[in-house]
């Protein structure tokens, strides 16, 4: 499998990028539409809405940070215009020197108070973001071998098709993909419970293991901490629609995108994340946040599995959908890229739905648009203490 | 063609793959009787599971050859297994 390969860009880091963004990045909620405003007239340019940013403390304040950072380290970034207004918790060169202490990729900086308000910081922003659109335009790509990818999974709005035929075909595509070299991130650590035990088994040593166990004991009880039960939100109204009972039935489901790779290590929220191999990252089940900690922690790419069918996709990343379920894929044909249904109805079997898959992701990887990416699905979202279910 | 997919041999339900009417006769594969009948006595919407054992009210839910939770009442054989009948254990898993 070793000539497994896409085109991508080589960052001054050292990192591969699938994408050549240049990230208009909005410290806070109050330089967020400034950020868009920007983000509207440069080519290549990509922005998000950040509700957080201020007024925020401690662990959650460090959660924003980290997504922040660890956006304008992903390698899908060329470089970045950090817009703030000047007064919030994220402050301007908090966040600079975050960035600056894991990647040297050209990074500016902009103030609306210091530039005199929000119309000439827009101008500033723009000339800025234009000059970084012109050299990245000037960057040509390269083949990268798959050891340079890292390869994020996530499921949602699941359905007993998800376990049934989706997330099986994500576990074989990330099996293929760990075997040839690739890094492979399980996230969404709500769905790891009740099947906890079983990853645990997986685990390099003990140590990874008991690391599992902690993450998944740990957001249990932050969520009883504020009185409420991770079960109360999960599985969601659609989930249980679809034909999910439980959690523990939901988890037992979530947990195939992993695959049977041995889990080589467990990243906490939004760090960044090393490989090779299968790899954990602690997120919540909350897909635009869970997906956000892991293009933090440097993934170029993900695959999402979906039994109700979701549009959501990343401002930085291709985000491929896939679904078991033969109703949704017809329904929902315009949002989903891969239809892994054949695998129930014994029309295929899930291996080769898995090779099948692993070629789509170095297609989009070589830059071929997902529906999400195509469709110009931007939303994200952070982690909070109070954290989603 | 199989109607139902039993996941694991220790299961206690499967997953319908077609939308299922109470009385209809449904096929599935079991792993030690091969292809087996089962007949539904309930409606079952298409994904959702069936019983294919009676399970006592207090019995673990097994699919995946996992526990998924417990039948909060008597549930008969070829019956839609769903919250209406199945409550959420929090188990000790680490002591297993």
């Amino acid at each position: 499998m070793n000539q497994l390969k896409f085109k991508g860009y080589l960052r001054p880091d050292g990192k591969v990028g699938v994408r050549n963004h240049i990230l208009i990045l909005p410290t806070s909620v109050c330089s967020s539409d400034v950020a868009k405003f920007i983000a509207a007239q440069v080519p290549d340019a990509v922005t998000f809405s950040n509700p957080n940013g201020c007024a925020q403390v401690g662990r959650d304040l460090q959660f924003t940070l980290d997504i922040l950072s660890g956006y304008a380290c992903n390698p899908n970034v060329y470089g970045t215009v950090l817009v703030s207004l000047g007064c919030e918790t994220c402050q301007l060169d908090l966040v600079a020197s975050e960035i600056e202490k894991r990647t040297n990729k050209p990074l500016i900086k902009l103030d609306i108070q210091e530039s005199g308000g929000s119309i000439k910081a827009v101008e500033k922003g723009v000339r800025a973001a234009s000059q970084l659109s012109s050299q990245a335009a000037c960057l040509e790509k390269d083949w990268f071998p798959i050891t340079e990818l890292m390869i994020g999974t996530e499921c949602g709005g699941s359905d007993p098709t998800s376990g049934l035929a989706a997330n099986p075909t994500v576990g074989a595509m990330s099996d293929l993909a760990v075997e040839a070299g690739a890094t492979v991130i399980l996230s969404e650590t709500t769905e790891f419970i009740g099947a906890e035990h079983i990853l645990a088994r997986r685990a390099v040593n003990k140590e990874v293991g008991d690391r599992i166990f902690e993450i998944v004991y740990r957001y249990e009880e932050d969520l009883k901490l504020v009185g409420e039960d991770v079960r109360a939100g999960n599985p969601s109204p659609g989930n249980k629609a679809g034909g999910l009972t439980t959690l523990e039935e939901k988890s037992l489901g979530c947990i195939h995108k992993s695959g049977h790779a041995p889990i080589q290590a467990v990243f906490e929220y939004a760090q960044p994340v090393t490989g090779p191999g299968l790899v954990i990252m602690d997120t919540p089940g909350y897909d635009a946040a869970s997906i956000a900690g892991m293009v933090a922690g440097g993934c170029q790419v993900c695959v999402f599995t979906t039994g109700r069918g979701t549009p959501l996709g990343h401002p930085l990343i291709p985000v491929i959908k896939i679904t078991g379920n033969k109703i949704t894929y017809e329904k929902m044909i315009d949002n989903i890229d891969f239809d892994a249904s054949p695998a129930v109805y014994g029309q295929q079997t899930i291996e080769e739905q898995g090779a099948a898959l692993l070629h789509m992701v170095l297609r989009a990887a070589s830059g071929e648009k997902p529906k999400a990416e195509a469709l110009g699905f931007t939303e994200t979202s952070i982690a909070k203490i109070c954290n989603f279910t | 063609m199989n109607d139902a997919l039993k996941i694991d041999r220790q299961d206690n339900v499967a997953v319908v793959i077609r939308p299922v009417k109470a009385g209809e006769i449904l096929c599935y594969t079991d792993f030690e009787k091969g292809e087996t009948q089962l007949t539904a006595c309930t409606d079952i919407p298409i994904y959702h599971k069936i019983s294919l054992l009676p399970i006592p009210q207090g019995t673990t839910i097994v699919k995946y050859g996992e526990h998924i939770g417990q039948a909060s009442c008597h549930i008969p054989v070829g019956a839609h297994v769903h919250t209406h009948n199945v409550a959420s254990v929090r188990e000790d898993l680490k002591s297993l």
